[in-house]
Parts: C-alpha cells; structure tokens; sequence
C-alpha cells in the first residue's frame, strides 16, 4: 500500500509518500519533502500569506515527491491529508488540493488528525511501543498518553503554546525566521550563561506561558535589547568575536542571557509535567515530537530525567519532527487499514480538533 | 541501558538501621518509609532531590520554595482538623549531603495505613471486567453505589480541605488514600470486589498552596476529574457523585463549582460546538 500524505497546518508545506509493504515488513519512506515559508525578522507569519505560499507551492512538490518516490500515481493507493488543528487558511488550501488530486486519479482521502500523525510517525522511527508523549510545536503543547483507544491529554499548556512563546520572543529579538526561531533561540541560548527569574507556572499537569513571555518581554524592554539594531550589533559581535567576553560578568544581562533564561524555564516545566505524567501512568519511556522536540537542550533534559527513572527517551531529528507530509501518510495509512475513509462531503478542515477525539482503531 | 540507582539519602537517614525503605519514585520526591524517634513507631519520608535536568538556581529555589509551601500547608491542615498526615520534621536547606552539600530536602511525615484510591478503583475495574458475564444489572448497581460512596466521601474530603483554606494543585487518585477503619479485618467483603470502607486521607501537598479563590479550587476539582477520567475510564461516569459530596460540604462549595464549569471550557481547541 501507497499513501500520499499532504500537511499544511502551519508555515510548512510537506509532501511525503509512505510505503507499507503487503508482507507486513516494516513501513518505508519514499519521499519526504518540505517547503517553510519564512517571515521576515520581527514577524511571524500571517495565514493569508501562508496559505498563498501554500496554494503556489503544493503541485509542484506533489510532482516533485512522485518523481523522488519513483512511483506512478497508478500505484497510490490514497490520499492523507491534514484535518486539524492548525491555522484555517493554510489548512484549507491544502485540503482543496487533496480533494482535487483524488477527484483527479479517483483516489480515496483519508482525513488525519495532526497530533496524531506526530506519535504515530514518531513512534514508527523510535520504535517505542508505549511512550508517554511530548508534543510541543508553536501550536501545540500536550502530553498524551494512549489509554483504551484514545490518546488521552494528560496536561496542556492553558494558553499559547511553547513554540509561540519562543517564536514570539524571537520577534521581540528580532532574530532570523530562517530556518525557524526556535532554532536561532537554541543557538543564541548557547552563550548564554546568567539565569533570570522568570514566572515558573505549573498547575496541576498544566502549565501556561503567555506570562512568561510577558515578563521576559518586559526584560528584554528594560534591559533595552529588544528591536532591529540589537540584532544587528549581535551580528556584529559575532563576527569579531574578540568583545564578546566583556560584558558577561556584569548584572546586565545580555540578549543570549534571555534566551538561556526562558529556554531552561520553559523546557524544566515541561520535563516536570512530562515526569509527573510517566510516574502516573507508570511509563518508563518518553516520546518528543514536534518542532520544539528538535531542541537538542529539551532532548538532554528529557534525557537526564527520563535516565533518573530508569528510562529512557526517544527523540527523531528534524526531518521526522518537524512537520511533514510522511506523518500524514503514515497515520492516515493505519487508519486506512483498519477501513477508514474520509468521503469527499466530509473532506473538510477544522482549527480545533482535539487529539483524543480521534478514535485510534489500529491499536489495542 | 544503565542500571538504575536511587540518590543517596541525606544525613541522618544514611545512618539509620534499618535503613529507610523506597516506597514510591514520584515525579518530585522519593518517598521512604522509616521510623520517627523510636523504631516501633513507622514515618514517611519524602525527600525531593535535586533535579540535574534544571539549572541549579532554578532548581534551588523550586525545591526550598515547595517544600516549604508544603509543610507550612499540612501544618495548617493539622490545625484545622483535616485528616491529613502530620508533620514530625523538616529540613528546607538539604544540607545533608554528603560532605555537607546540597543533598535534597526532606520532609517526615506520619504514617498512614491503606492502600491509595488508585488501587481500590483499579481493582475494582479490573473485577468488574473479569465478572463483567456473571453479574445482574442490580448487583451491577449496587457496586457502582459503592463506587458513588466512596467518591462522595472523597468529595466531601476535598470540601473540607477547600475549606480550611488550602488547595492541593495535584489532586488524582494517588494522592487519595483510604485508611481502614481502626479494628477492621483486612478481609474484602464477600463478593471479591474490593473494600471501599474507611476514611479519605488526602496526601503528598507538595502543589498545595494557601488560597480562598473560586478559580483554584476549581482548577483542584477539574485535575482530579481529568486524572480520572485518564486513568479510571469505568469510573468516570460517576463522578457525579463526588460533586455532590463536595457541594454539602461546605458554603463555599456552590461557587467553586460554578467555577469548575469554566475552567472546564478552558483547554485549547476543544470543539465549541454545542
């Protein structure tokens, strides 16, 4: 079985085409292929802007996929493609595609859950049977765990996720969108030595950030390191590195500081609501996915926590955590086996839909 | 995979004969059970080691902060008469480590007997599936009335700790626990279903904090009805029952609970349909 799986909730637009071979070997990965739209520094990215990239980008990576893929549209078996959640526009312009690549070559859709297609690709590359699950992006902050055919949300973020809290401070920095800025957070967060207090908010299995970003925006004002001229005197910094040891022993803290600062806060409160799921549910493996889940600072804390523990953590590299088109395909393809169509009347997006909606017939 | 080792305790429990004996790995803490003064008389220790994933500014301040919150708030619940365990010793500092080093703060705590009500709903899921064939729809009824006293009365226990002006923060099923009455038999009642007799306990406040405030008690009730609804999915269709035990039991109780209805609506992308 073949399956095209289209995603377009977000900035990316990924196109990926998954194999599942009759004889019951493990799934392989024909083509996997992304294109971002990046905003300029100091803007995120708007839907109308986002779904246009999409709209101009979706054929020709559709073309591009089948040609990497050496496959025939003859040998697609169906069409995946994300329900929800994720913006509107961008979604939608990705579903009309879908819906008119199976009116088409008369291909059936299978409509996927975004979330879901995160763990199902995630657990697939790791090969972790039952991990308590970290999803963290710039929308989506859950930690799920499967139980009785659903994947249950354990604990949430009760307002913007930690992908939008750190995007966000990126655009108070005025640091590059490209390749992402959490990326470029990561990497300025290298240098960063002096720990400022920041709000820590857990509540419960819950944890919120929009306060968090509040106060660290209003340092970044007092301190004066936010706005285009900052970014620009880094830049500069880094190129003649020989006065970047100045100013670090002072009180002030520097812009590599902030982003030190909000990382360690924001990813302890994650590591901390992840260990309380896995010690209520008894799990010993932890699973990340996302965008945020490419953080290579969350990785280690999630390493170091899951290790005290006695477990251990299963994290994929940017190719299978960021989003893409293969995690469509791979949980719209066991969706498919278990007899699973979207009828076109009903192929239609949604912003909100909830992991645990989704009904997960293909595990017991 | 290395094998897993438990931090060393802190002085003086590193010297105790017998030593103390791991209970539980939680998320925070290590829960030991020792002996307070005299050997005959047992005590929980919860220790809370340090978190090497955090910064260790960051993980300073959350320990002293918590565990500092925590004792202050059990001490309260003491005072008021909440059946709480009490509280025997606490060091804040950790400064039992070796060589006189950041070791983990501690906490001692009193005993309590019983199991928690994580385990008296999982087995009693777990019989039900296995009787699921040989049982009526009355027997059917009759244990789930059970299943509704045992949620009344730990409604009614979180009314109460509501009440005496503290909210938990961390309420699921594991931090419930159900202390048989003195002089009853270990013995389950006939049917091989499990006992549900005895007092409601509430434990572990290392979340606790001192509020009078709708919201917080709210988000109290919310937790609790989601851990169950994660973890006893058989059970959660009566937990009807623990809103009723919780509304009689004290005044500010209708208010909370009118509360809980928004915080219910409150996580992300639900559906807003309906």
């Amino acid at each position: 079985m073949i399956a095209i799986g289209m995603e377009g909730s977000a900035n990316k637009l990924g196109i990926g085409i998954m194999l599942h071979p009759k004889d019951g070997s493990p799934p392989q990965v024909l083509a996997n292929i992304r294109h971002t739209y990046v905003s300029p520094p100091g803007e995120g990215f708007l839907p109308k802007d986002t779904a246009r990239h999409h709209r101009l980008w979706v054929v020709k990576l559709v073309k591009q996929a089948l040609k990497e893929a050496k496959v025939s549209v003859d040998d697609v078996d169906c069409i995946c493609f994300t329900k929800g959640p994720g913006m509107g526009a961008p979604l939608q312009s990705v579903v009309i595609a879908a819906r008119m690549l199976s009116l088409l070559w008369g291909k059936e859709l299978v409509g996927v859950n975004h979330c879901v297609g995160h763990i199902e690709m995630g657990r697939l590359i790791t090969g972790a049977t039952n991990p308590v699950v970290l999803y963290v992006s710039g929308g989506n902050t859950q930690v799920i765990a499967y139980s009785s055919q659903r994947y249950r949300i354990f604990g949430e973020t009760l307002d913007m996720a930690v992908g939008n809290c750190l995007d966000r401070f990126a655009r108070t920095l005025h640091i590059s969108n490209d390749p992402a800025p959490g990326y470029n957070i990561e990497q300025l967060a290298k240098q960063g030595k002096q720990l400022v207090d920041l709000p820590y908010v857990v509540k419960g299995m819950d944890c919120s950030f929009s306060g968090i970003l509040a106060a660290i925006d209003g340092l970044a004002k007092q301190w004066g390191l936010g706005g285009e001229e900052k970014a620009r005197e880094d830049e500069q910094k880094t190129i003649d590195s020989t006065t970047a040891a100045d100013e670090s022993s002072g009180s002030k803290p520097t812009r590599a500081d902030l982003c030190f600062s909000l990382q360690e806060t924001v990813f302890s409160m994650l590591v901390e609501i992840t260990e309380r799921a896995m010690a209520h549910v008894g799990s010993k493996q932890v699973l990340i996915v996302g965008g945020v889940g490419s953080n290579e600072r969350l990785q280690e804390m999630m390493g170091i926590m899951a290790r005290d523990r006695g477990g251990s953590v299963y994290a994929t590299d940017e190719r299978f955590c960021i989003d893409n088109g293969i995690m469509i395909a791979q949980a719209g393809m066991l969706a498919y086996g278990t007899g699973f169509r979207t009828p076109l009347s009903e192929s239609t997006c949604t912003q909100r839909f909830r992991t645990d909606e989704v009904f997960v017939k293909w595990r017991d | 995979m290395e094998e897993y080792k438990p931090p060393t305790l802190p002085s003086p429990f590193n010297s105790t004969t017998p030593p103390p004996i791991l209970l539980t790995q939680g998320a925070e803490a290590h829960l030991y059970k020792t002996t307070s003064l005299n050997p005959s008389i047992p005590a929980a220790l919860k220790i809370r080691p340090s978190k090497p994933y955090r910064h260790p500014i960051l993980d300073r301040r959350l320990t002293r902060q918590r565990i500092i919150s925590e004792a202050r708030c059990i001490a309260k619940l003491v005072r008021e008469g909440v059946s709480v365990p009490a509280l025997l010793a606490l060091d804040w500092e950790g400064h039992g480590g070796e060589e006189g080093g950041w070791g983990g703060a501690w906490l001692m705590m009193e005993w309590i007997e019983g199991p928690v009500v994580r385990v008296v709903l999982e087995q009693w899921e777990a019989w039900l599936k296995q009787n699921a064939g040989s049982l009526d729809s009355s027997q059917i009824e009759k244990e789930e009335a059970r299943v509704r006293d045992l949620l009344r009365k730990m409604g009614a226990a979180i009314g109460v700790l509501h009440k005496a002006g503290v909210v938990h923060g961390d309420l699921t099923t594991s931090n419930l626990m159900l202390r048989p009455f003195a002089g009853a038999s270990d013995a389950v009642d006939g049917t091989g279903s499990p006992s549900m007799e005895g007092d409601v306990v509430l434990i572990d406040f290392g979340l606790a904090s001192q509020s009078n405030q709708d919201e917080d008690r709210a988000v109290d009730l919310y937790v609790l009805e989601r851990a169950i609804g994660s973890t006893h999915p058989r059970s959660e269709p009566l937990f009807e029952a623990l809103i009723l035990g919780y509304r009689d039991s004290y005044k500010g109780a209708i208010s909370a609970l009118k509360r809980l209805e928004d915080v219910r609506m409150r996580g992300r992308k639900r559906s807003m349909l309906g």
